[in-house]
């Protein structure tokens, strides 16, 4: 018999193949592939960035975090919203008005296009895919875990994500991605909704009742009894670094959100840059709405479920899920995991979209055949050709890695490269009429090689493990970390904003500087701006 | 792609719209809601991590029934976005007006000396 989770999966599935189809009729033309056309409404396309940007990571996980150490996980949920003022106020309008279908657009105006796209893409595609094998990893350990009564393994779910994904952005492009973004983020806020009044009526909607609660949770430590208040901050950052630990986590949130490739190409399919604020306005009222609730279900996990039930049947991630089966039975815990299941598919079909973009039209487009296609739709072509290629490493490497890979510092050195190599060179292109092409190589390439270097010099890739911990588990050096922190923002960011600083001033550029007026006037009229294509 | 009126080049129409008037206005005012915007969300939200990783005595005390006061600092983050991001929109819509007229402005056909044509 098959399990109501498998059951909504497959519903999910055939849905989004429907939809597929649709887009793939519509999805002729470089502009209705790359950008839907530039036709998405403003809170459809709100909706859709909410959907692109809630991970796995933000749903299971952020639960996870704060059923097992209380309000530390909540800054998480505080950042991931308020880092959209950054998008709202610095780089949404300005790139849809002066950009194409990627980052580099706005840089290529005032700089020179080759070395400037060259580096942007490498930047976008190192983002994209740590950011997609964490995600694909996440995904098949949990989606086997959830469908494990239906004999569904590890490699088949990694493959089956893998192969949707795949589909999706290849025939659907643009469109197909955009709505099934959509559709996942309705689905999620529905589902967090449900389970927030769950909980709520489990205290017999009393909030003291449930914050008492919140104040008193018990669980086993080492065989000892312990009673915490999971309201109390320091149960995750702890001295002599937790303060640091948390600065430097809010500064990557803050700085990288708005340097996040797949966030970034979503405000080109909107039709103007009035129509791109009003969509990052509804991305912040449904992400704030659904981390605000983040207290009810990592909290409700802490209170309802509990710390040891969640270790011995699963472990973080399915603190969510759990705790729905615990109010309201099977059937509302396989809709808890389809919704999982589809928050999963819809990060990373942007992931690819964003990827296969930046390789189509900044690389082989700009960069290798400097700005000419050769044939009509080649651009398209090479990225649809892309999307299979990047999905296909993005499935053998998340074989390789195996369900216990220690990949969590991927989704941190994601948030790093964006934050220390994208954004500096985006906001200093915007705003500094000096800067030019050495400064932004320059800024892309140390903070970049920053982002790496410390990730790989961090706690999360430096440790000695017992003899116990064996295999994937494993931290990589096997050695006391050299630099203490796990997000490497408070330092990275200013390395690349240090390095794109001093590249532009060790160098002069006069047409940089005469063409700023340009790229001003357009990031801030709209002047010459890329328009709807026509509906087909 | 609105047409650049003819007779002029590309970077001729971004210097003059750059050095009107109007435009510079239009930045003058975009820039004094969106600097003190920045900047004072920059310093609400770092002053959340910085108080509850310094300050983790006053962070803990409670105001009401078990909640503290760093889960209604946290709580007010969200308010903190949802409030400037409100008052943008209403800015915004000014800005809107402005770069439209501005963009109008601009794809007037000209005469060789820059003048609109009547």
């Amino acid at each position: 018999m098959m399990s109501p989770s498998l059951w909504m999966f497959l519903i999910f599935i055939a849905i989004t193949l429907a939809i597929t189809y649709w887009a793939s009729k519509r999805s002729t033309g470089a502009g209705a592939y790359f950008a839907a056309g530039r036709q998405i409404k403003g809170w459809q396309n709100g909706v859709a960035v909410a959907g692109d940007y809630m991970s796995a990571a933000s749903f299971l996980g952020i639960a996870g975090i704060i059923a097992f150490q209380g309000y530390d996980g909540f800054m998480f949920s505080v950042g991931w919203l308020v880092a959209y003022l950054t998008v709202l106020l610095v780089i949404a309008e300005p790139l849809r008005n002066a950009g194409k279908y990627t980052m580099a657009d706005v840089l290529a105006y005032r700089l020179k296009p080759r070395p400037v796209r060259a580096m942007a893409a490498l930047s976008t595609l190192t983002v994209s895919t740590f950011y997609m094998i964490a995600q694909m990893v996440g995904a098949g350990a949990l989606v086997a875990l959830l469908l494990k009564d239906s004999g569904i393994s590890y490699h088949t779910a990694v493959t089956g994500v893998g192969v949707l994904m795949i589909v999706y952005v290849v025939f659907g492009g643009m469109l197909a991605t955009t709505w099934v973004q959509i559709i996942k983020a309705i689905l999620l806020m529905a589902g967090t909704f449900l389970l927030s009044i769950l909980v709520l009526s489990h205290f017999h909607f009393s909030l003291s009742a449930f914050f008492d609660a919140v104040g008193h949770v018990t669980y086993h430590e080492k065989g000892q009894q312990v009673v915490q208040d999971f309201l109390q901050p320091g149960l995750r950052y702890k001295p002599p670094y937790g303060a640091l630990e948390l600065i430097s986590l809010g500064l990557a949130l803050i700085f990288g959100t708005a340097g996040l490739p797949h966030i970034l190409v979503r405000f080109y399919t909107v039709p103007d840059a009035k129509t791109a604020r009003i969509s990052v306005v509804w991305a912040m009222a449904l992400i704030g709405s659904f981390y605000i609730m983040t207290t009810f279900l990592g909290f409700g996990a802490a209170t309802i479920v509990g710390r040891d039930f969640i270790s011995t049947h699963g472990g973080t991630n399915m603190s969510a899920p759990l705790l729905a089966q615990a109010l309201a039975g099977n059937i509302f815990f396989g809709f808890i995991c389809a919704i999982a299941f589809a928050t999963i598919l819809a990060v990373v079909a942007g992931l690819t979209m964003s990827a296969s973009t930046s390789f189509a039209h900044d690389f082989w487009t700009n960069v290798i055949h400097r700005g000419a296609e050769r044939k009509a739709g080649e651009e398209v072509r090479v990225a649809r050709i892309a999307a299979f290629v990047v999905g296909a490493i993005a499935i053998t490497i998340a074989i390789l890695l195996g369900p216990t890979a220690n990949v969590a510092f991927l989704v941190a050195l994601a948030f790093a490269v964006a934050a220390s190599a994208n954004l500096p060179v985006i906001v200093l292109s915007l705003f500094w009429r000096r800067f030019n092409t050495t400064g932004a190589v320059a800024g892309l390439a140390v903070g970049l090689l920053a982002s790496i270097g410390l990730i790989l010099l961090s706690p999360s890739l430096m440790a000695v493990d017992p003899p116990t911990v064996t295999g994937a588990a494993r931290h990589l050096i096997q050695a006391k970390a050299w630099f203490p922190l796990e997000n490497p923002g408070i330092l990275s960011i200013p390395l690349g904003f240090l390095g794109a600083i001093v590249g532009t001033l060790l160098s002069h550029e006069p047409s940089s500087e005469d063409r700023f007026n340009e790229l001003l006037v357009r990031s801030n009229t709209g002047l010459g701006a890329e328009t709807t294509t026509a509906r087909h | 792609m609105p047409e650049i009126p003819s007779g002029e080049t590309h970077l001729s129409v971004w210097d003059r719209v750059a050095a009107s008037p109007e435009f510079k206005n239009l930045i003058a005012r975009k820039k004094r809601f969106i600097v003190p915007a920045f900047i004072f969300f920059l310093v609400y939200y770092f002053l959340l991590p910085i108080l509850v990783g310094y300050a983790p005595a006053l962070m803990a005390r409670k105001v009401w029934g078990n909640v503290n006061i760093a889960y209604l600092f946290a709580l007010s983050q969200f308010f903190m976005a949802w409030i400037i991001a409100g008052l943008y929109v209403r800015a915004g819509s000014d800005f809107d007006k402005r770069s439209k007229n501005i963009v109008d402005q601009a794809l007037k056909p000209r005469d060789a000396e820059g003048n609109t044509k009547p």
